[in-house]
């Protein structure tokens, strides 16, 4: 019973029961704190297995950033708890476990096929240094890495795209007619700037009767002294 | 009793396992989405148990090599939900049928 038999014991049924609340909760908060319990769970595991470093950087990165990403997002949509029976699929559920314990199956045989030849190797001091890693990232693999600069800079740029995405859905016409409409009962000469802005036609022929001209601006110039201005630079 | 790499493996498998039954089951798309990452968890696994075994530094930087490319998918991949949810109001995958002939 020697201590790495404990912790992997006891943190493997950590990461077990923090993916099964995963998928099982119907909360989604719950579902990223159990991501959160699996992904603590995965540094014990690689503290175990001589890569230190790579630890680090599962808390920092993954439990750090993105699972507060993604609480970020459930808290900027909105908990949905509304839960609708209803399947798309017919017995999708059914077939979906099943064809996850299959798969789960064939990992596990494959797994216990390759690694027969038993214990570790490697002794000493821990693998995955800082100075070990580094000198093997910046060393052998410095293009890799220059390569996930770019990749890093594409997401972001593509981000910041999506992030700026309009919602461009076109007006129904009917009520675009009916909101320069409004504007030109309600706000009469006082208030015109808007209606004259938006629509040159609509504001040309509501003031055809006085200035005869067909275009809006001019035909503001001629009404107030006092709104002109404002009237010139929204056309 | 000695823990060897197939103890990992098995874990991994496991996990791996009950994050594709979580992408096939749940509705919700960050769900969704978090069964992915808990899905490129358990490879990351895979890589560091199997490079202790072998002694290879290469396991690990497999490792951050996934993790690179699995934090730029979360950037992108949370604002194409956050885009679709601006759109639809709604964040379940079965609202999104508008191909469905």
């Amino acid at each position: 019973m020697n201590a790495e038999l404990v912790v992997f014991v006891i943190f493997a049924v950590a990461a077990l029961a923090g993916a099964f609340v995963l998928v099982m909760a119907r909360n989604a908060v719950y579902s990223a704190m159990g991501l959160l319990m699996t992904m603590f769970s995965m540094a014990v595991f690689y503290i175990l297995n001589e890569a230190p470093f790579i630890a680090a950087v599962q808390v920092l990165i993954y439990a750090g950033a993105v699972m507060t990403l993604f609480l970020f997002v459930i808290m900027f949509i909105g908990v949905d708890k509304t839960f609708d029976p209803k399947e798309t699929i017919p017995f999708q559920r059914p077939i979906a476990i099943v064809l996850g314990v299959g798969l789960f199956v064939l990992l596990a045989l494959a797994a216990q096929g390759v690694w027969v030849t038993g214990s570790s190797l490697f002794a000493g001091e821990a693998l995955g240094t800082i100075e070990n890693v580094s000198d093997e990232l910046f060393g052998n693999w410095l293009l890799p890495f220059e390569a996930t600069v770019l990749l890093l800079t594409i997401a972001a740029v593509g981000t910041v795209a999506l992030a700026r995405f309009e919602i461009s859905e076109p007006r129904p016409v009917a009520e675009v007619v009916a909101l320069d409409e409004d504007d030109a009962s309600s706000a009469g000469a006082d208030d015109a700037s808007s209606a004259g802005a938006d629509d040159a036609s609509s504001a040309g022929a509501d003031d055809a009767s006085s200035a005869g001209a067909d275009d809006a601006s001019s035909a503001g110039a001629d009404e107030g002294a006092d709104d002109a201005p404002s009237r010139g630079e929204g056309s | 009793m000695e823990v060897t790499a197939g103890w990992y493996m098995l874990l991994a498998a496991g996990l791996f396992a009950i994050g594709a039954i979580g992408l096939l089951v749940r509705r919700n798309a960050l769900v969704m989405f978090m069964s992915i990452e808990l899905m490129l968890n358990s490879v990351n696994l895979t890589f560091v148990a199997a490079g202790r075994e072998l002694g290879l530094l290469e396991g690990q930087l497999a490792v951050l090599f996934v993790m690179v490319v699995a934090a730029a998918e979360v950037t992108v991949g949370l604002a194409i939900i956050v885009a679709v949810f601006r759109y639809r109001s709604s964040a379940d995958v079965d609202d999104l049928a508008e191909l469905k002939g």
